[in-house]
C-alpha cells in the first residue's frame, strides 16, 4: 500500500435487498474516497441510500441484504465487501467505530456506562480491565462529560440525549480509530446540543486525525463539519464536490432543490412565505425511472436526460450526473416572489389569549411521606393571537411548547391561568361548553405516523367529524366534501378509499390537514407538523400552509424547534425556556435584534449551508443542558446556561418587558449579550 | 447484475413456500385440529355411534373392539360416543368463558385506562382482589356455593378469568391513549364513548386475540379439572374432565381415562399453535425474513 492510496476506497457499491416483491437496490454504483484525516459528508433524503451506503462499509446489513459482486469496498487495501466474518468483526469498533442516530436507543439501558465503555476496548484485547477503565474515564473527560469517574458508575437512562451521544463517541474513540462514520448523530438532540456535538466532532477529526463520514439529511450540518460532500439520490451519488464550492453553486438539479428548499437563517424569507418546492416523492426503489432518476420531479430538464447520464466531472474536484451542468449550464437562483402586501393582523381584540397559563404535572412520590415532585412544564405564559395572524412558538424539547398546544385545544386542562378564546375561557370551560368551540379550533400534530387512525380509511377519518358536528346531510354529501377536502391539500379524491399506511409521511401529513379542515376552524395549531418529513417534503407542506392560510384566511400558533422554519412562515415569534417565555417580537425584529441571551444563542447554533456564511457568523455555544423543568433554577431560567449571568440573575427573574412596541424580553440585560 | 445475486435471489424467492411453511405451519396444524373439534362438536348426533347414556351393565369396561372403537367404562356406555358428545360441552364451556370474559375484561380495563385517576384506581384494585386467590380454588369455593351444573361452573369460571383480560386490556388502552390520533379525536370533541370504542379498542386488539385464543385452551382444562373434581356437569352428561375422573382408579382399564386425556391435551395444542401463529402474524416485527 502506498501512502497515497486513500483510508478508504468505495468503488461500485451496490446494495441490495431481497424482499418478496422482488430486490430493492438501496445503493446503485456508488463510488468515493475517503483519505486518513478527512471529512466528508453524504447527505440525501430518507430512501436515498446514504444509510445503507454507511452499513455496507461495515456490513451491519439485514439478513436479506446483498452486496453485489462488482463492490469494492478497499479499506487499507483490504477488501471489506469479501472479508470474513471474523476479520470484519475485528475492524468493527477497532479501526472503523459508527455512531447511530438514536443515543436512547443504542446504549444497552441494564448496564453500567463503565461495563459498556470497557467491553469493546477488552473485545479487541489490548488492555486490562484496569487500563481500559482508566482509558475510559479519560475519553468520557475528552468528550465533554463533567466527572467522568462519578458518570461511569451510571446508567444510561441518568443521561441525556446529548450526553449519551457523547458516551457512544467515547466508545467509538477507544480503540484508536481511524475512521468514524456517523450515521445522522444529531438529528435527535436539540439545536444547541447538535451545535456541541458537532462541534466535538470536529475538534476529535483535528486532534485525533480521525477520518469522518458523516451522514446527515442536513445540509446545514454537513457544511459545519465537512470538506467534501456527496449527494445521494435514489440510490446514486448525483453530486460529488467541496463542501464550500458545491454549496454556493450546486450543479445538479437536486443539490439546487435540496439547497433551495431549507428556508435561511441568514436570509430575510420573500413576502409570500413561500419556499422553492420541487413536485412530487423520490422514486420507489424497486423501480426506479429510465433516464436520469431526477428527471420526473426536474425543473431543469431536457430531452436528453430520457438518457441515464454518467457522474463526471464538471469543475476541479467536481462531478455531477447532469446533462445540463455537463453541458455547462448554470442552475439559477430561483427568482423570489415580488412582494405581495401580506394580509396585515387585524388590531384590536385579539382572538386568543393566554394570561399566566401554567401546567404542572405532579409526579409521584419518592417515598409514602416525601414531599411529591412537580413537573413545570408551563409556567405562568401570556400570548396573544390576533386573527389572521401566524404566530411561531419556538424552544428546545422541554420549553413547553407541546403543551401550551395541548393547553388550548383542551386535550389537558391548565393548572392556573386563564385561556380567552372571543368570551369563554378555555381553561375553566366545562365539557357542553368546549364541545361547540372544538369545531373552532383545530390542530395538526407532529408525527403522521401516529396522528391518523391506521384502521379507518382516509374516507372515513375525514367525514367522521364531518358527520359528527352535522356538517353534511347524508352519505353523498359527505363524500363530496371528502374529495373537495383532499384536493384542496394536494391529493386526490380516491386517497378517501384507501388506508393510511399505504401514503407516505408527507402525504399522510396533508391528511391530518384536511381532517383539521373538514370542521372550517378559525384556529389552527400546528405542533411541529414538519419536523418529522424530509427536506423538500416540509418545503411543499409549509407552502401548503401558507396558501391555506391565505386563501381561508386562518390563523396559525406554528409550534417548532427550527427557527429558520418559524421566520419563514411567522409574523410573530416567541420564544420559550423552560415553560417561560423569553422574547417576543415580529419574525423581523426578533432575527434583526434578538435582545434575550437565549435567542441569540439559538439563532447562532442553527448550522447554515453555507460554509463562508458560517465561517463569518458570531458563534455563541451554550454549555451544559437545560435544567430539569423538576427543579427550574431560582431567578431567570435561563442563568445556569447564560453566557451574561450575574448575581442578580439568580435572585430576581427578570419581566418580560417592552423595549419597543411589540419586542419584549426577559432579561435583566436585554441586548447586552 | 451478478449471476450469483440472481441465483440467491432466485433461491430466495424459491423458499417462500418454505418459510410460510416455516412461519405457518404449526399454526394451520392448530387451526386443523380445532376446527376438526369443532365439526365433532356440530355434528355430535350424527356421528356418534351410541347415545351418550346408554347404560349396558353387561358391557362394562370392555377393551376397544370393533363394536366400541375406544372401549367402554364402568357402565358400559361407549367411549367413544361420549367423548364425541363431551366435546360439545368441553368447547361450548371454554369458548364461552374466554369469550365473556375476555369482552368484560376489555369493558373494565378499557373504561379504567381512559377514565384514569379514582375510577382507574377503584376498577384496577378490584381486579388485583380476584388475581390475589388461586383461581381453580376460587372458581371450586364459587361452583361449590353455587352448586353443580354447567352453567354455574361457568358463572364461577367467569369470576375468576375477567382479571386477566381487564389487565392486558388495560395496558394496550394506555399505549394507545397517548397516540396522537386518539388527541386528535378529543381536539375533534368526540365522546370518550366513541373515541374509546370506535378508535381505541380496535387498534388494542391485537394481543388480546392471541390471548383470547391461547386462553380458550387453559379454559377447557380448567373446566375439565373442575369437572373432574366433581363440580363440572350432572351425569349422565359426558364431559373430558369428568371422564377422566372416571377412569382414573381404572388402571388396567387404561382407554376409560386415556382418550378423554388426549382429546384435552389435542384441544389445547390446536388453540396455543393457533395463537402463536396468529400473534406471529399480527407481530409486524416477525413479518420480516
Amino acid at each position: 500500500m502506498t501512502d497515497s492510496a486513500p483510508l478508504l476506497e468505495v468503488r461500485n457499491l451496490r446494495t441490495e435487498f431481497l424482499t418478496d416483491a422482488g430486490p430493492v437496490r438501496a445503493v446503485d454504483g456508488v463510488s468515493f474516497e475517503v483519505e486518513a484525516g478527512a471529512t466528508v459528508g453524504i447527505v440525501g433524503e430518507s430512501g436515498s441510500g446514504k444509510s445503507v451506503t454507511a452499513l455496507s462499509i461495515l456490513r451491519l446489513l439485514a439478513e436479506n441484504a446483498r452486496i453485489g459482486d462488482g463492490s469494492r469496498i478497499a479499506f487499507r487495501g483490504r477488501d471489506l465487501a469479501t472479508l470474513d466474518e471474523d476479520e470484519i468483526r475485528r475492524l468493527r469498533g477497532g479501526e472503523i467505530a459508527m455512531i447511530f442516530q438514536d443515543p436512547l436507543t443504542s446504549l444497552n439501558p441494564v448496564l453500567r456506562i463503565s461495563k459498556q465503555l470497557v467491553e469493546g476496548m477488552l473485545a479487541h484485547g489490548r488492555q486490562s480491565q484496569a487500563e481500559a477503565l482508566r482509558h475510559g474515564i479519560d475519553l468520557l473527560a475528552r468528550m465533554g462529560i463533567n466527572a467522568p469517574e462519578r458518570a461511569v458508575s451510571g446508567y444510561p437512562h441518568e443521561f441525556s440525549g446529548g450526553m449519551r451521544q457523547r458516551v457512544m463517541l467515547a466508545m467509538g474513540f477507544a480503540n484508536n480509530p481511524s475512521l468514524l462514520i456517523a450515521d445522522e448523530p444529531t438529528t435527535a438532540l436539540d439545536v444547541t446540543i447538535q451545535a456541541q456535538i458537532l462541534d466535538l466532532l470536529k475538534t476529535l477529526n483535528r486532534e485525533f486525525g480521525t477520518a469522518v463520514l458523516l451522514i446527515s439529511h442536513d445540509l446545514g450540518v454537513i457544511a459545519n463539519v465537512c470538506e467534501r460532500v456527496l449527494v445521494m439520490y435514489a440510490g446514486e451519488v448525483v453530486e460529488e464536490g467541496p463542501a464550500e464550492a458545491l454549496l454556493a453553486e450546486p450543479r445538479h438539479p437536486y443539490t439546487w432543490a435540496l439547497l433551495n428548499a431549507v428556508p435561511r437563517l441568514d436570509q430575510e424569507p420573500p413576502a409570500d412565505k413561500r419556499l422553492t418546492a420541487i413536485e412530487g416523492a423520490p422514486p420507489d426503489p424497486s423501480e426506479p425511472p429510465s433516464g436520469c432518476r431526477f428527471r420526473p420531479r426536474c425543473p431543469f430538464a431536457v430531452e436528453r436526460c430520457g438518457e441515464h447520464p454518467d457522474l463526471l466531472p464538471v469543475a476541479e474536484g467536481r462531478k455531477a450526473r447532469c446533462w445540463v451542468t455537463q453541458a455547462g449550464e448554470r442552475l439559477l437562483k430561483p427568482s423570489t416572489a415580488a412582494a405581495v402586501s401580506a394580509p396585515a393582523a387585524e388590531a384590536g381584540q385579539p382572538m386568543l389569549s393566554l394570561r399566566n397559563v401554567v401546567k404542572h404535572y405532579p409526579l409521584r412520590r419518592d417515598a409514602l411521606f416525601s414531599p411529591r415532585k412537580v413537573v413545570h412544564a408551563v409556567d405562568g405564559v401570556d400570548l396573544d393571537i390576533g386573527r389572521g395572524e401566524t404566530v411561531g412558538l419556538v424552544g428546545e424539547s422541554g420549553s413547553g411548547k407541546s403543551t401550551i398546544a395541548r393547553l388550548i385545544t383542551r386535550i389537558q386542562k391548565p393548572t392556573a391561568g386563564s385561556i380567552r378564546f372571543g368570551d369563554i375561557d378555555l381553561a375553566t370551560a366545562d365539557r357542553s361548553v368546549l364541545r361547540p368551540l372544538r369545531r373552532r379550533i383545530q390542530m395538526i400534530f407532529q408525527d403522521p405516523y401516529a396522528s391518523l387512525n391506521p384502521r379507518m380509511t382516509v374516507g372515513q377519518i375525514l367525514s367522521e367529524p364531518l358527520r359528527f358536528h352535522r356538517l353534511v346531510r347524508g352519505p353523498e354529501e359527505a363524500k363530496a366534501r371528502v374529495g373537495e377536502l383532499l384536493e384542496m391539500v394536494g391529493l386526490s379524491a380516491r386517497a378517501a378509499e384507501r388506508y393510511p399506511h399505504e401514503f407516505s409521511g408527507g402525504q399522510r401529513q396533508r391528511i391530518g390537514t384536511a381532517r383539521a379542515l373538514a370542521v372550517e376552524p378559525e384556529l389552527i395549531i400546528a405542533d411541529e407538523p414538519i419536523s418529522a418529513l424530509d427536506v423538500n417534503i416540509r418545503a411543499q407542506i409549509i407552502n401548503l400552509f401558507v396558501g391555506l392560510q391565505q386563501r381561508l384566511g386562518l390563523t396559525f400558533l406554528f409550534i417548532a424547534h427550527d427557527l429558520a422554519v418559524v421566520r419563514q412562515v411567522s409574523d410573530r415569534i416567541v420564544v420559550l425556556y423552560l415553560g417561560k417565555v423569553m422574547e417576543v417580537a415580529t419574525a423581523r425584529d426578533l432575527f434583526a435584534e434578538p435582545l434575550h441571551p437565549y435567542t441569540r444563542s439559538l439563532i447562532s447554533a442553527a448550522p447554515i449551508p453555507d460554509v463562508a456564511a458560517e465561517r463569518k457568523r458570531e458563534h455563541i455555544r451554550l454549555a451544559g443542558e437545560p435544567p430539569s423543568p423538576v427543579a427550574p433554577p431560582s431567578g431567570c431560567r435561563f442563568r445556569t446556561r447564560c453566557p451574561v449571568a450575574q448575581g442578580i440573575c439568580a435572585e430576581i427573574e427578570p419581566p418580560l418587558a417592552e423595549y419597543r412596541p411589540g419586542h419584549r424580553a426577559a432579561c435583566h440585560f436585554s441586548g447586552q449579550a | 447484475m451478478s449471476q450469483a445475486a440472481d441465483s440467491a435471489a432466485e433461491a430466495w424467492h424459491a423458499d417462500r413456500f418454505g418459510r410460510w411453511r416455516r412461519r405457518f405451519g404449526l399454526a394451520a396444524f392448530g387451526a386443523a385440529v380445532v376446527l376438526m373439534w369443532i365439526a365433532i362438536a356440530i355434528l355430535a348426533p350424527v356421528i356418534a355411534p351410541y347415545p351418550f347414556e346408554a347404560v349396558d351393565v353387561t358391557k362394562r369396561l370392555l377393551a376397544p373392539s370393533a363394536q366400541h372403537w375406544l372401549g367402554t367404562d364402568a357402565l358400559g356406555r361407549d367411549v367413544l360416543s361420549r367423548l364425541i358428545w363431551g366435546s360439545r360441552i368441553s368447547l361450548f364451556a371454554g369458548i364461552v368463558v374466554v369469550a365473556i370474559g375476555a369482552a368484560l375484561g376489555v369493558l373494565i380495563g378499557g373504561v379504567a385506562a381512559y377514565a384514569g385517576g379514582r375510577a382507574e384506581e377503584l376498577m384496577m384494585r378490584a381486579t388485583d382482589l380476584v388475581l390475589c386467590f388461586p383461581p381453580i380454588i376460587l372458581a371450586m369455593a364459587i361452583a361449590a356455593a353455587l352448586g353443580i351444573g354447567v352453567r354455574n361452573t361457568m358463572i364461577a369460571m367467569l369470576v375468576v378469568w375477567w382479571p386477566k383480560f381487564a389487565r392486558l386490556a388495560r395496558s394496550l388502552v394506555l399505549v394507545q391513549r397517548s397516540q396522537e390520533y386518539v388527541e386528535a379525536a378529543v381536539v375533534m370533541g368526540y365522546g370518550s364513548g366513541r373515541i374509546l370504542f370506535r378508535h381505541i379498542v380496535p387498534n388494542a386488539v391485537g394481543p388480546l386475540v392471541v390471548l383470547v385464543t391461547l386462553d380458550v385452551g387453559q379454559a377447557i382444562i380448567t373446566f375439565a379439572g373442575l369437572s373432574f373434581l366433581g363440580l363440572g356437569v350432572v351425569p349422565p352428561m359426558p364431559e373430558w374432565g369428568a371422564m377422566v375422573s372416571e377412569g382414573r382408579e381404572l388402571v388396567d382399564q387404561w382407554w376409560v381415562a386415556t382418550f378423554p386425556g388426549l382429546a384435552i391435551l389435542s384441544v389445547v395444542v390446536g388453540f396455543n399453535f393457533l395463537g402463536d401463529g396468529i400473534r406471529d402474524w399480527l407481530d409486524p416485527k416477525s413479518r420480516r425474513r
